[in-house]
């Protein structure tokens, strides 16, 4: 073998322990299983897009615009009532309301363009939230082509303009109980998600950042024995821990505060370029909003730091922390991808479960919710994520008092199977405990 | 009152036996030597007189406190030096001495620690450097000066001087005596065979986790027959 092989071998060997590999596999597990909440959508594509229709024109053109509809689309809803037409898109997962008034024939005959109006339900502002619209969307353009055809067909009209684009739309978007006027679901999304955004990009970066601040201190005051100075002096180990998290929480949220203005100011020119105003839509967000924003960002990030303290624990020297924060890496991945496919509304109960459960989304989903009053995820959120951080603070607490933080096992003679395993073991001993 | 008391203490790690019920006592100012071998389990027992490391079984005094119920009080009168230990790279020598003086006492108190401090590690100018850029001995010294200038009731050194020179180790050892004469309980830890016969007033061998002999350097030395503590230590083994 030559040196060089046996070097690489050696790095491999001492990379790829059971704390790099198995939050790496859980992941892998996890995005493959995602696929499963994704491919529902892929249903909803093959099938036709579910409609309402109003038509208050019983003239020939709004004819040839039915039949289209009706052969292109599963109209769930025919008759005369908005509010009775939307009603029944919601309960069948409709995306649209077409209404076809009463001068739609006449305006084209008359050389005007025709004017359909359009609700647009949007239940999503995620990448794969608007793909069922624009499938209703399409069908519009099948309408305008079908009755272009037939005013040449039957000669109707010799308006080149008229012939070319026979049809206008109306449009307005109803998301989260708003009704906004002249504006489609894609532009929303696309607005809505360079902001949404911002936020999983800022908690991610953060996450990683602080984590490994953490991590890395353990590590170092564990080579350095530092910590066994500091472990023998009159300094309770609650103020250790909470010392460490709070020292590593403030260069966090500093960090936040400057990628946040950065960014800020980058998608403020984004915004500048684009021609819609959230404001006008009273899509914003006032000084309360700010606010639990920033304590959602703050549970979440100390229940970052209390989770690293933990794997901190477990890390032996400065080397092997390296690779620690992977794991509450990925942990903020999930709810990072998942956020940008789709809306937690849209979620199927399995992945709202997984994904209210892992505390980084709440502030990576707060901004979107609370741009629609959305305040009770939102505090739900902030409510769980801080029973969490406290939850997970107390458990770093007390494996500070035991062995384990300077041995890296459990002193005990009975876990002897699991002694490469801290944290089985140390399951394994509760356990056994209790059953005593 | 005995600074220190343990009996019958024995520490598993995992299935592991590495101190197999050992029992001794410290008297008060003195200074007391663990010898043996490496892995003898020194360490051990120093990390748990330190109140680092769990008991599995057996019972320890510190000044007639019971380590055991009331750690943080046994935490407020013992200063531990482990072995092989650094400080904090990014901190100089002053300022280190200054973060651990804060712990124990505040304002003018403090800032006579760290003057005492000062004055045992003995670094001159390059007390304003950063540790990172100390060489072992000078590292030593920070670390020895860090442990006695509290004046702490009990010291417990783990391996004090292994790996220095002779002249770093000469005055580590003298600091020792001196504040030892001044009160401070030392118990310390050695392999360095010969370095104890000069350090310490009473010593215990000890190997494989088990007490094999107990006593002044001299009683052992001629109760064994033995030019030194060495000869001691392979005759006591070999028996
Ligand atoms: N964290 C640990 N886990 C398992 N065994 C250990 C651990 N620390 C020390 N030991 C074992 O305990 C025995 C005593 O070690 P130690 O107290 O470090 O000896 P010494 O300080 O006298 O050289 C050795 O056999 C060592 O391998
Ligand atoms: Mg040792």
């Amino acid at each position: 073998m030559s040196s060089l092989s046996k070097i690489a071998k050696k790095e491999i060997k001492e990379l790829l322990t059971p704390a790099t590999i198995i939050p790496i596999i859980v992941i892998a597990i996890l995005f493959a299983s995602l696929g499963n909440v994704f491919g529902g959508v892929g249903d909803q594509l093959s099938e036709p897009p579910k409609i309402a229709l109003i038509n208050n024109d019983s003239g020939l053109l709004s004819q040839v615009a039915y039949a289209v509809l009706d052969q292109g689309a599963d109209i769930v809803y025919e008759g005369d009532n908005v509010q009775n037409a939307l009603n029944a898109l919601d309960d069948e997962g409709g995306v649209s309301l077409f209404i076809i008034p009463g001068d739609f024939t006449s305006d084209i005959l008359a050389n005007r363009t025709g004017t359909i109006e359009a609700y647009w339900v949007m239940r999503g502002a995620g990448i794969l939230d608007t793909i069922p619209g624009s499938a209703a969307d399409a069908l519009l353009d099948n309408v305008a082509r079908a009755i272009s055809a037939t005013l040449i067909t039957y000669d109707m009209s010799d308006n080149a303009s008229i012939i070319l684009n026979p049809t206008q739309l109306s449009e307005t978007t109803i998301f989260k109980g708003k009704e906004m006027v002249g504006i489609s679901p894609p532009t929303i999304a696309g607005v809505i998600s360079q902001q949404a955004l911002v936020m999983p990009l800022i908690v991610v970066m953060m996450i990683i950042y602080a984590g490994s601040i953490v991590i890395t201190s353990m590590g170092t005051e564990k080579e350095n024995k530092t910590l066994e100075t500091l472990l023998t002096m009159p300094v309770s180990r609650t103020s250790i821990v909470f010392g460490k998290l709070l020292g590593a929480a403030v260069v966090g949220l500093i960090m936040a505060a400057i990628y946040m203005l950065g960014m800020g100011y980058y998608f403020n020119s984004l915004m500048a370029s684009t021609s819609i105003d959230l404001a006008q839509y009273g899509l914003t967000l006032d000084l309360l909003d700010y606010v639990l924003v920033g304590i959602s960002l703050f549970a979440a990030l100390v229940f970052a730091l209390a989770l690293c303290m933990i794997l901190g624990i477990f890390t032996k020297n400065y080397k092997a922390a390296q690779t620690m924060t992977m794991p509450v890496t990925f942990l903020a991945l999930i709810p990072m991808v998942i956020t940008l496919m789709t809306d937690f509304d849209t979620l199927p109960l399995a992945a709202k479960t997984l994904v209210f459960a892992i505390p980084f989304s709440h502030p990576m989903m707060a901004i979107r919710m609370l741009m629609f009053d959305d305040y009770s995820l939102v505090l739900a959120g902030i409510a769980y994520s801080t029973i969490m951080a406290l939850v997970v603070m107390f458990i770093a607490v007390t494996l500070f008092k035991k062995d384990i933080l300077l041995t890296g096992r459990v002193a005990s003679a009975e876990t002897t199977k699991y002694s490469r395993w801290p944290l089985l073991a140390l399951m394994q001993r509760m356990f056994t405990k209790r059953r005593r | 009152m005995y600074a220190v008391e343990v009996k019958d203490l024995v520490k598993n790690y995992g299935s592991f036996q590495a101190i197999k019920g050992i029992s001794f006592k410290v008297r008060e100012g003195e200074v007391y030597g663990l010898i043996g071998p490496n892995g003898a389990g020194k360490t051990t027992a120093l990390r748990i007189l330190s109140t680092l490391l769990e008991i599995t079984a057996g019972e320890i005094k510190i000044y007639g406190i019971d380590l055991r119920q009331k750690p943080d009080e046994v935490r407020r009168i013992i200063s531990y030096l482990p072995e092989d230990a650094g400080a904090y790279k990014n901190l100089t020598g002053r300022s280190y001495l200054k973060f651990i003086a804060q712990f124990f006492a505040e304002g003018e108190q403090a800032k006579e620690l760290v003057s005492r401090g000062l004055e045992i590690a003995n670094l001159d100018k390059r007390i304003d450097d950063k540790v990172e850029t100390y060489s072992k001995g000078m590292a030593r010294r920070l670390l020895v000066a860090r442990a006695l200038m509290i004046k702490p009731k009990l010291a417990i050194l783990d391996e004090l001087t292994s790996g220095l020179d002779v002249i770093n180790a000469q005055e580590i050892r003298r600091t020792v005596k001196l504040f030892a004469s001044q009160g401070t309980t030392m118990l310390l830890s050695s392999h360095n065979m010969l370095e104890v016969e000069l350090l310490c007033d009473r010593i215990t061998l000890i190997n494989d986790g088990e007490i094999v002999a107990e006593g002044t350097p001299d009683e052992l030395k001629e109760r064994y027959g033995a030019k030194n503590i060495e000869e001691v230590f392979v005759k006591v083994v070999s028996e």
